[in-house]
């Protein structure tokens, strides 16, 4: 599966509340979330992704509460893949549960800039700057991680491997 | 190996485990709330299964935007109860019967030394100062919890932070987790527990213990973890009817960080925007204006920090540019505050009391900041817009500091209102 898109970039830290503000996290229309998705920081972003623009951040990101509607209302932007030097534990674990996919790639930060284009193969495990042409590894999900991907999702590994009471 | 490591291994059949390692672990109790609840619901429900993992493991709290703050709120909350009553889950939590949810489960006995908690709730982490292992995940992992009871857990490495000496004048639990979180940063515990141990520790009550581990995830913890004592155990005897299975450190444990403080060189602390990292003294700052001050939530709205601000607050009144809001954090504590005479002096001192809820804390309803407006607050975290627009500004403090300011209409200690 090959995504193509430009780079959105965002600093160290970014939270939860800013991902999406909790007065909206009544709401559970996915759609609707977006349209707040970074709206503290940046406002009307959901209206500037086009689908399969990706996220390029600094470490820690997604820190903050365990809010699922963070990952979701980022995805439902048109948001596939964020980039960053690190995740927010509670964050990365929602994010690969709702089909987000979050690659820790530290060194590419600094090696890309808010607008750029890239292309992303996931088959193959690479990450190519369109300009540059530089390449970056996806780094491989531990074992256990990437069977709950290969099911699916976590609900469908679980519902195989675990017994039907 | 660790407290954490042990508590994870009694919970996946294994003698050993070593950081890093992912297995599955069986759940003592697994939390939601209005919030992350409704997605959990919806989720279980799509996977068409007719059975929960067990009624008596599930607590839902409705404790965020109640009572309901407009028609979504009520759906959410409509649709946790339905699914509460279908499955006779035994612990639905509302009313007078609830309040803040990491407040209410350790007084309602759900929480025992040995446990280990899962909540689709970052705060979770607060029930480490019982001796529980205790986590937040989101939705969907509770959704798998209801299914199956397991969860996936990757072992963590533990930080110790050992603390020394006497508090003191005005610093409390909140300006020992306070200081940690300034000095390591919001992600210097990232994936860890944190172990807390010392002499200061072992003099701290219950309230005190919650409120550090409470913040633990500030510096991206997963867990923290206070070793169960006679504080802890005096504690559970009351209120849980449980075994508690007490675990220890071994004297080999390995620990990836060790820090030592020594608690009599820490002064009362303020967290400045937009960050819980950004810590001053409160002696530093310069009068800092002041719209709003707030008091309570899963942090500090004890019995115990409603008592420091009653202190602080007899006799006096909130200087006419601030308002006051105080949050007891669950019905229990609002009786007892009651009964003991608390409400009446906030009331005199022109403080609006709260029911107990998160509301205020995450700019959820009740309390919210206009734009350019500044709090001062109890609660946990200062992000950008967490209580409004996102132009305000909130100060994180212990209770006694956010009392003394909502006097002042500053930023200040107690002493500038003529106590010692």
């Amino acid at each position: 599966m090959k995504i193509q898109g430009k780079v959105w970039k965002f600093g160290n830290d970014i939270d939860t509340d800013v991902i999406i503000p909790a007065r909206y996290l009544n709401i559970s229309d996915p759609k609707i979330l977006a349209q707040h998705c970074m709206e503290p920081i940046r406002p009307n972003f959901s209206s500037l992704v086009d689908k399969g623009d990706i996220i390029v951040a600094g470490k820690n990101f997604g820190c903050g509460s365990s809010r699922e509607h963070a990952p979701l209302a980022i995805k439902t932007c048109g948001i596939q893949v964020v980039i960053a030097k690190s995740f927010a534990r509670i964050f990365f674990r929602n994010a690969l549960n709702i089909g987000l996919w979050v690659f820790e790639i530290p060194e590419l930060y600094n090696l890309t800039k808010e607008g750029d284009r890239m292309i992303i193969d996931l088959k193959k495990g690479f990450i190519e700057h369109h300009t540059t042409k530089e390449k970056f590894t996806i780094p491989q999900y531990p074992a256990f991680l990437q069977q709950i991907i290969n099911s699916g999702g976590l609900i469908s590994y679980l519902l195989k491997n675990h017994r039907r009471k | 190996m660790t407290i954490t490591g042990k508590i994870i291994a009694a919970h996946s059949n294994r003698k050993n485990v070593s950081p890093g390692e992912f297995l599955m672990a069986k759940v003592d109790m697994v939390l939601a709330n209005d919030i992350t609840a409704p997605l959990a619901v919806k989720e279980f429900y799509a996977t068409k299964r007719k059975k929960i993992f067990n009624r008596n493991k599930i607590v839902f709290v409705l404790d965020h935007h109640v009572p309901n703050k407009d028609i979504n709120s009520a759906e959410n909350c409509r649709l946790i109860r339905e699914f509460a009553r279908k499955f006779k889950i035994a612990n639905p939590f509302e009313g007078s019967n609830g309040g803040i949810e990491h407040a209410l489960l350790p007084e309602k006995g759900l929480v025992n030394s040995g446990d280990l908690i899962i909540g689709a709730d970052s705060h979770t982490c607060t029930y480490g100062a019982l001796g529980a292992f205790a986590t937040g995940v989101g939705s969907t992992d509770i959704a798998g919890i209801l299914l199956t009871g397991e969860i996936w857990l990757k072992v963590p490495e533990t930080m110790q932070v050992i603390f020394n000496g006497k508090k003191r004048r005005w610093v409390y639990g909140k300006d020992l987790i306070l200081k940690i979180i300034g000095d390591i940063g919001v992600d210097g515990a990232h994936y860890k527990t944190i172990d807390f141990s010392g002499e200061t520790i072992e003099n701290l009550s219950m309230p005190e213990r919650f409120t550090i581990c409470n913040m633990v995830i500030e510096a991206g913890a997963k867990n923290g973890i206070i070793a169960a004592d006679e504080i802890t155990r005096t504690y559970l005897k009351k209120v849980c009817r449980r075994t508690p299975i007490y675990y220890k450190n071994d004297p080999d444990a390995h620990f990836c960080r060790v820090l030592e403080y020594d608690v009599s060189k820490i002064e009362p602390l303020v967290a400045l925007p937009h960050s819980p990292q950004n810590i001053k003294s409160v002696y530093e700052l310069n009068r800092i204006h002041i719209d709003q001050v707030v008091i309570g939530s899963c942090t500090n709205g004890w019995l115990e920090d409603l008592r420091i601000v009653a202190k602080i607050l007899k006799g006096k009144k909130v200087n006419k540019n601030v308002r006051l809001l105080i949050f007891p954090a669950t019905y229990q504590i609002y009786k007892k505050a009651l009964s003991e005479g608390l409400i009446q002096i906030f009331i005199d001192a022109g403080a609006v009391v709260c029911p107990p809820t998160c509301g205020p804390c995450l700019g959820g309803h009740l309390g919210i900041l206009a734009k350019g407006e500044r709090a001062v607050s109890t609660t946990n975290r200062n992000f950008i817009g967490r209580m409004g627009h996102p132009e305000s500004e909130v100060y994180l403090s212990n209770p006694a500091i956010a009392a003394s300011s909502a006097i002042l209409g500053w930023i200040g200690p107690p002493e500038e209102i003529g106590l010692k």
